[in-house]
């Protein structure tokens, strides 16, 4: 047995051994120092497991050496492989950035609880992307989960509301899960599979009231942990209080994750010969992605917290990712899947550049970035960069996704939703410029509470920072890592739903 | 000599590494000067050897990286690219000189962050004008919007940032709103976004149909740097912008990026054959029509000289987009022409306009009578420079004037003969009243009617003219109208094959 064959269970198990170890590091650096070496050590694991999936396509592992179905069995194709690289991805830059950041934040008291939830929180989502199993995506789910309601509830030190904020989420969470697996126990009762492979199997040509409502409560379950607007009232608050670092790390996975399950449902549970999948694109995710993309946006328009802006924007940028897997093409599920990486990549540079000011200001409102760009020319441009990818300026990430999703629409004949794409980025556009101004064209307040002098971020947060803002870019010119192994990834998927690839 | 094909490249990144030298010589401001003027110099040269090239019928280009399947970040020379990229880098030098004396005198502050956007925003034409497919042209059109962004709002106050708001406004809003859906359209018909003689688009009219002149619009309005209305107000809004900003970006290299596209477009885009078949570009062109007439009347109530010489320039923009949406051969050869001659004499006249601002503080054109007399070279260029615009010979801007009316008559729409002239007589009125009114009339006092003039007409002992480098430049391009009027003949050869000719 060697580590080559083992390499699919790694990316899970390396976070969740070492997270208990965490507990055991004494407080101050240590923990922080080896949760970030575990992350890399994760991400360097995912790495070898895309480049593993792009040569040999799909791996399965029995974890157990159990066969499914009866076994749990990790399935890993180049759809969740990609995924698994971007949460391992964004987990090593956010952790490594997270230092400095977290000591004022958060009570120095909890910091090893702190990081050993961060790793608890990783292990669970990369658990979800990894798993083949259906039951098994509602344990890493509500693992994931857990630790971030506690990580929200850490916001407490420096704003109180962070507890309603992470008991809110709880609640709502927790309605989602209990949808989601009583979902799964009706498909379980139709077909006595649990395994996703063999459900898609079992569940062709069978159409009754007990799949139909177990569709319905997966997709309402996977709805609120994915703030599928309307049931999205959870995330504002929750991205808003809680301390930066996690802001950023769950504003540029959590959500992500729960689209690919989303995906992964749609197109190999169910597949497109189940009546009702072709329904919910036209008449559930197409509407309410648009419905999404305006309203959150126009919300966005209105806020006076950077934060909670930010967490607006990405309900709004969640659905773009709905809108282009409802259009049910090869073309809009690469959109998709590649708004769900890029998107990653700007929401979590953003966040991290609020998380500077933050550091510096104390506060994350609209006042507190007032002349910022004179005080802190380096965060401010990390934050305009990343919010022109936001908006969608070529050479950006965020202009790809722009390209693949309007070509998506013209192609799949709602040549109308492209011109609703566009405008909803024009919102973008205003409420980044907002910011933009006001760091760059305002003077920086000589009295009150951001008058004092106020220097740049230390290196340490700074250079991860940049790392993702370069990420932006480069892969704003380069789409032969991103945009080609998703266009195979949705063409793979395709295959199995049943769609013309 | 260096090759057409690495001029290319070079003629990119000379710019970029002009503005990181100007960064870098930051703390003195003649070294830093020096390395605008020597960029400058370097460019030109590089744009005149991609011109020369051209002219002997290369197309020199490269391909940079593909982006994604079908979709390069490429570039080729091809006349009008040529053409735009010589005027820009041309002017750009004169320009600069200019700024030198304008910021200087006006002891304006950030210095170095202005003369690094013009930088940027130089390379950034520069890769308009070669672009060799729409995506590319796309990415150099916003990097263009970005990096003058802080030129406009150079003075940091209420007006400017309003200002600013409005220009970021509506060029992001009409690029991203409608000419990115319009090019990723073309991209998911025709499967490329290439420029090629005769049209992507006419070889798939099928896939086209009736919706042709949808897809004119939306180029038409989305390139909203072409200013035709209602997409204009972002240029009187850039005008709270520093002189030389106004003088060379909205007299040049943008607005000129926008026709330009539009002409491109019409070209190697649908293809005139397509349009003229079709006739989907008829509406448009009584949109530019209107345009010309409209932008014509507003500037005649300006007070303000900047103002009036920015729907001025609206209205002599829609001249281009209406020559290309004539869609017959000599309209789009009288817009080619246009982009050259109303270069040279919009600019000259933005550059007297900052030269009075920086001698007299004056910038009211009620305000301005009798100053001729005291700034006789200043009010000189500006004559030369407004009998360009309005199109009477010998100055360049007559030969547009005469190619769009032949174009015109080519197309049968003899109405459109009609606007030219009324928008010629406009013209006359609103433009040319201003140094008239400089040179025979006497300053009006405290409200009292201004009155003829008497005494000596110009006093030469006691003339009041801006620096030497605010009036040198003028003097310069309104020579430049001249001289263009008679080598009108080598620059119609130089764009026959835009036609077809050649």
């Amino acid at each position: 047995m060697n580590l080559a064959e083992q390499l699919p269970v790694l990316p899970v198990i390396i976070p969740l051994v070492a997270a208990p170890i965490t507990l055991l590091l004494p407080q101050g650096r240590a923990p922080h120092l080896w949760a970030t070496l575990i992350s890399w050590l994760t991400f360097a694991a995912c790495i070898f497991l895309v480049s593993a999936v792009s040569d040999a396509g799909v791996i399965s592992y029995h974890l157990g050496g159990w066969v499914p179905p009866l076994g749990i069995e990790y399935r890993i194709d180049l759809a969740n492989a990609l995924v698994l690289a971007l949460v391992s991805g964004i987990a090593s830059v956010v952790f490594a950035f997270a230092y400095r950041s977290v000591r004022v934040e958060v009570d120095p008291r909890q910091s090893t609880f702190f990081y050993c939830a961060m790793l608890i929180c990783l292990t669970g989502l990369l658990g979800v992307t990894i798993t083949g199993d259906a039951f098994n995506v509602f344990v890493f789910l509500e693992i994931s989960s857990l630790s971030t309601y506690a990580l929200i509830a850490m916001g407490a030190n420096r704003d109180r509301r962070a507890l309603t904020a992470a008991f809110n989420y709880l609640v709502m969470g927790t309605i989602g899960a209990t949808f989601f697996v009583i979902g799964i126990g009706l498909l379980y009762q139709a077909t006595g599979t649990l395994n996703m492979a063999d459900l898609h199997d079992r569940l062709a040509g069978q159409s009754n009231r007990m799949v139909e409502a177990g569709f319905a409560f997966i997709v309402v379950g996977i709805g609120l942990k994915l703030a599928m607007f309307p049931l999205h009232l959870w995330l504002p608050n929750a991205y808003t209080y809680a301390p930066s670092a996690v802001s950023a790390f769950i504003a540029a996975t959590a959500t992500k994750v729960a689209v690919y399950v989303l995906i992964r449902f749609f197109y190999s549970v169910f597949g497109f010969d189940f009546g009702f999948v072709a329904f919910a694109f036209t008449y559930v995710l197409l509407p309410l992605g648009l419905a999404g993309m305006f309203i959150a946006s126009l919300v966005a328009l209105f806020q006076d917290d950077v934060k909670r802006m930010l967490a607006y924007s990405s309900v709004a940028q969640i659905g773009y990712m709905l809108l282009g897997l409802s259009f049910a093409t090869v073309e809009g599920l690469t959109a998709s899947l590649v708004h769900i990486l890029n998107h990653a990549l700007m929401k979590g540079a953003l966040f991290m550049a609020v998380a500077c000011v933050v550091f510096r200001t104390g506060s994350h409102s609209l006042q507190a970035f007032a002349g910022l760009a004179k005080r802190m020319p380096v965060t401010t441009w990390a934050f305009i960069l990343s919010g022109l990818s936001l908006i969608g300026v070529p050479l950006t990430v965020g202009f790809i996704s722009k390209w693949y999703l309007l070509t998506a629409a013209f192609a799949a004949g709602h040549g109308y939703a492209a011109f609703l794409i566009v405008a909803s980025s024009l919102i973008a556009l205003v409420y980044i410029g907002r910011v933009a101004e006001m760091m760059l064209l305002r003077e920086a307040p000589s009295e009150g509470p951001y008058a004092i002098p106020i220097k740049e971020a230390p290196l340490s947060m700074l250079i991860p920072m940049w790392v993702l803002v370069a990420a932006n870019i480069y892969f704003g010119v380069r789409t032969d890592l991103t945009g080609d192994l998703a266009t195979r990834a949705a063409e793979a998927l395709m295959l199995v739903a049943g769609g013309a690839p | 000599m260096i090759s057409p094909g690495l001029a290319i490249p070079l003629a990119l990144w000379v710019p970029l590494l002009g503005c990181l030298a100007i960064w870098l010589l930051d703390k003195s401001p003649n070294l830093r000067e020096a390395a605008t003027l020597i960029t400058g110099v370097i460019l030109f040269v590089l744009t005149v050897t991609v011109f020369m090239a051209v002219s002997e019928g290369q197309r020199p280009g490269f391909q940079a990286l593909e982006v994604i399947d079908g979709l390069p970040i490429a570039f080729q020379a091809e006349p009008l690219g040529a053409l735009f990229a010589v005027i820009a880098s041309g002017l750009w030098l004169v320009n600069s000189v200019y700024s030198i004396g304008y910021m200087r005198a006006g002891n304006e502050k950030n210095q170095t962050r202005f003369y690094m956007s013009f930088a940027v925003a130089i390379s950034a034409a520069i890769g308009v004008a070669f672009a060799a497919n729409l995506f590319t042209l796309f990415i150099f059109y916003e990097v263009l919007t970005l990096s003058t962004f802080p030129l406009v709002t150079h003075k940091g106050d209420e007006k400017a940032r309003r200002g600013g708001r409005i220009y970021l406004g509506v060029l992001m809003a009409t690029s991203i709103g409608l000419l990115l859906p319009a090019i990723v359209w073309t991209y998911v018909i025709a499967g490329t976004t290439d420029f090629m003689p005769g049209g992507i688009l006419a070889q798939h009219v099928d896939a086209v149909g009736p919706l042709v002149g949808i897809l004119l619009g939306l180029y038409a309005f989305g390139i909203g740097k072409a200013a035709l209305m209602p997409a204009h107000p972002w240029l009187p809004n850039a005008m709270v912008a520093p002189t030389p900003v106004s003088a060379f970006l909205h007299a040049v290299a943008v607005v000129k990026a926008g026709v330009f596209a539009i002409l491109k477009i019409v070209i190697y885009i649908f293809g005139i054959d397509l349009l003229k078949d079709t006739g989907a570009s008829i509406p448009f062109m009584w949109i530019a029509a209107g345009s010309i007439l409209l932008a014509s009347a507003i500037a005649m109530n300006q007070d303000n000289l900047k103002a009036r010489l920015a729907y001025s320039t609206v209205s002599q923009l829609s001249y281009i987009t209406l020559g290309a949406m004539l869609a017959t051969s000599m309209g789009v050869m009288g817009g080619a022409m246009q982009i050259a001659a109303h270069a040279l004499g919009k600019m000259t006249l933005f550059m007297c306009a900052g030269a009075i601002y920086v001698a007299h503080h004056k910038t009211l054109i009620s305000e301005m009578r009798g100053l001729g007399r005291v700034m006789p070279f200043t009010f000189g260029a500006f004559f030369l420079g407004a009998m360009s615009i309005v199109g009477l010979p010998p100055m360049a801007g007559s030969w547009p004037k005469f190619f769009l009316m032949l174009g015109a008559a080519d197309a049968g729409q003899l109405a459109i003969i009609v606007v030219l002239i009324i928008s010629s007589i406009l013209n006359v009125v609103y433009l040319l009243s201003i140094p008239v009114q400089a040179f025979y009339m006497n300053p009006a006092e405290e409200g009292a009617k201004p009155q003829g003039a008497g005494g000596a007409f110009i006093d030469w002992g006691a003339l009041k003219e801006a620096p030497i480098l605010c009036i040198a430049p003028p003097m310069f391009t309104a020579a430049g109208v001249i001289a263009l009027f008679f080598f009108a003949d080598p620059l119609y050869r130089f764009l026959l094959p835009l036609i077809g000719g050649g």
